[in-house]
């Protein structure tokens, strides 16, 4: 390692690098930039009017709690999913483990449609849904099913893993110790695997907090109910409402540099307990 | 997600039996049916229903009305124009990829924890805001929008805008598969070939590239399944000029929205199957990395 630290023997270093930051740049920190110089660029006073009015204030209630409930939902069923997926043998296995990143390649607005067709008045699931008087379409319970949606695969594929390097012999020696099955879940599978659990919960949450193709067509999108954060910036927009949109985004972008941070250490947190390079 | 994707391509032992025959880890029956009910209904009804509905949806109306939404010029032009995005999304992406793995895998330089982080940032960005950073650059009120006018240079509400975004939101596809990989895999195997006389493309060709080669595909058919199926960031400069600046997903929202709902799932369900294909893929390359491991080990 320090060798090649003082004399390099491969070549490339100075182009490749340069190329990376240039590309970078380019595409990606400039025009992030923008979000912040034209946001504040109108002075102090737009940007604070423009991000605390009380329709987009309704926006960032109801992305953030959804995301939020959409996390937690994945965080219990994913463990679930995960626990059967690496602890038992059951029919159709192969196919579940396989299908379990579908939103990761599944069009986000193919998925809108397909779950607004499910849980309309007549479709599939909504017929029997709606003498219940539960609506889930056209309200923020459909929010809430889309961003369980798309967060589905992220706590699922980030315990995974580590449940199949968890050796035997912990679990072995809690049992000889005389612990019941539930004792040795809660006191030694569990901590095990809690920053897993967070890592997905933490990447559930910031995909459900930008998401907008899945949901605008089950939200129905009305105004201080339903409406997204990530809408109010495309509505802004469309009402050349330039200065409203950038600070609308400016806000996000926080939000998202903040939580990058967030699931970074976490990473470094899931590396380090279970000693594995992620 | 960058660390979700990376971890895909781990060995995959998949013995549960090995759990089920020891006493220590093995639950009670029944436990273990409600863990698989519990787990299973949640896949169905989250995943595998809405899968199902938009096949049955796209043919509800019967072939005929299938493959007519699909040979009617404005979809025709909508598929065109997501093959084009994606043909200069993904070879972009590629590039930067190979460069950005060679320079953290190979070499050390301050910082380099902080190029990754920035690698990953356009994953934790929202698509529309995605979009709207193109937009107040190249737009009409944006730093050189009035410039590009000027000169009549279309970006936004156009197809360069459309592959801009469609690249910024597959930025760390390819880079996030192949950095971890290449850095798994040290730096020996190229410091001999370079010693013994290769010169560097040689080393790239004979020596790097087959070692990557899994990932690297696995990287780019990701890549390519989002770039294919992107909708909020193209959604935002793409003006919705139909048979134009119309992408499949674009496309699959407007006749939605003109409640020609047979016309959008046919539309959606090609999407859907590109999905299905990757997943395929996926799996396949999975199952040859965790076969190729063990050999690896005895040899």
């Amino acid at each position: 390692m320090s060798a090649a630290r003082s004399h390099r023997v491969l070549p490339g270093f100075g182009l490749s690098l340069g190329f990376t930051l240039a590309y970078l740049s380019l595409i990606v920190l400039i025009p992030l930039s923008a979000v912040f110089i034209k946001s504040t660029g109108h002075g102090w006073e737009n940007f604070w009017t423009a991000v605390t009015s009380a329709r987009v204030v309704a926006s960032y209630e109801l992305t953030f709690g959804a995301s939020l409930i959409a996390a937690t939902v994945n965080v219990v069923f994913g463990l679930i999913l995960a626990w059967a997926l690496v602890r038992y043998t059951f029919p159709g296995k192969k196919l579940v483990d396989a299908l379990v990143d579908l939103p990761f390649a599944m069009p986000t607005a193919v998925a809108g449609i397909a779950l607004t067709a499910l849980y309309a008045k007549n479709g599939w699931l909504g017929q029997f849904l709606e003498p219940l008087g539960i609506k889930v379409a056209f309200t923020p319970a459909g929010v809430l099913v889309a961003l369980i949606f798309i967060g589905l695969p992220f706590v699922v594929r980030t315990v995974q893993p580590i449940l199949e390097d968890l050796d035997a012999e912990y679990e072995e020696a809690a049992a000889s110790l005389g612990a019941s099955r539930s004792q040795t879940f809660l006191r030694v599978v569990l901590p095990t695997l809690l920053p897993a659990l967070m890592t997905g919960f933490a990447l559930a949450f910031a995909r459900a907090v930008g998401e907008y193709g899945s949901v605008i067509f089950i939200a129905g999108n009305i105004p201080m109910v339903s409406e997204i954060t990530p809408l109010i910036i495309i509505t802004k927009l469309e009402q050349y409402d330039y200065v409203g949109a950038t600070s609308v985004a400016a806000v996000m972008l926080v939000v998202s540099f903040v939580l990058l941070l967030i699931i970074n250490s976490l990473q470094a947190w899931t590396a380090r307990q279970s000693g594995r390079e992620f | 997600m960058a660390g979700v994707v990376a971890a895909g391509l781990g060995p995959h032992s998949g013995s549960a039996v090995r759990f089920e025959n020891n006493v220590a880890t093995r639950d009670p029956r029944w436990v273990k049916y409600l863990i698989v009910g519990l787990g299973v209904s949640y896949f169905a009804l989250f995943l595998l229903l809405p899968l199902i509905a938009v096949f049955v949806e796209a043919f509800r109306k019967g072939w005929e009305a299938y493959i007519a939404a699909l040979v009617e010029p404005d979809a025709q032009s909508a598929i065109r124009l997501t093959l084009i995005a994606a043909g200069i999304a993904v070879p972009a992406n590629l590039i930067f990829g190979l460069a950005a793995a060679w320079a953290i895998a190979k070499f050390d330089f301050p910082g380099k924890h902080w190029l990754i982080t920035f690698i990953d940032l356009p994953f934790s960005v929202s698509p529309v805001v995605a979009g709207l950073i193109y937009v107040l650059i190249f737009g009409a009120q944006g730093w050189i929008g009035p410039w590009l006018y000027d000169h009549d240079i279309k970006i936004i509400f156009a197809v360069p805008g459309i592959v801009l975004a469609t690249i910024f939101v597959t930025f760390p596809f390819i880079a996030r598969e192949l950095i971890p990989l290449m850095q798994a895999q040290g730096r020996d195997e190229e410091e001999a070939a370079i010693t013994l006389g290769a010169s560097g493309l040689q080393t790239f060709w004979r020596v790097t590239l087959p070692n990557i080669k899994w990932g690297l595909l696995y990287g780019v058919i990701l890549c390519n399944a989002r770039a294919m199926g992107e909708f909020g960031a193209v959604s935002v400069v793409s003006g919705h000029i139909r048979g134009e600046t119309n992408t499949m997903p674009l496309h699959v929202e407007i006749l939605y929205n003109e409640y020609q709902f047979a016309a959008a799932f046919a539309v959606a369900s090609l999407l859907a199957l590109l999905a299905l294909v990757t997943l395929t893929i996926k799996t396949y390359i999975e199952w040859r990395a965790a076969r190729a491991l063990p050999q690896e080990k005895t040899a």
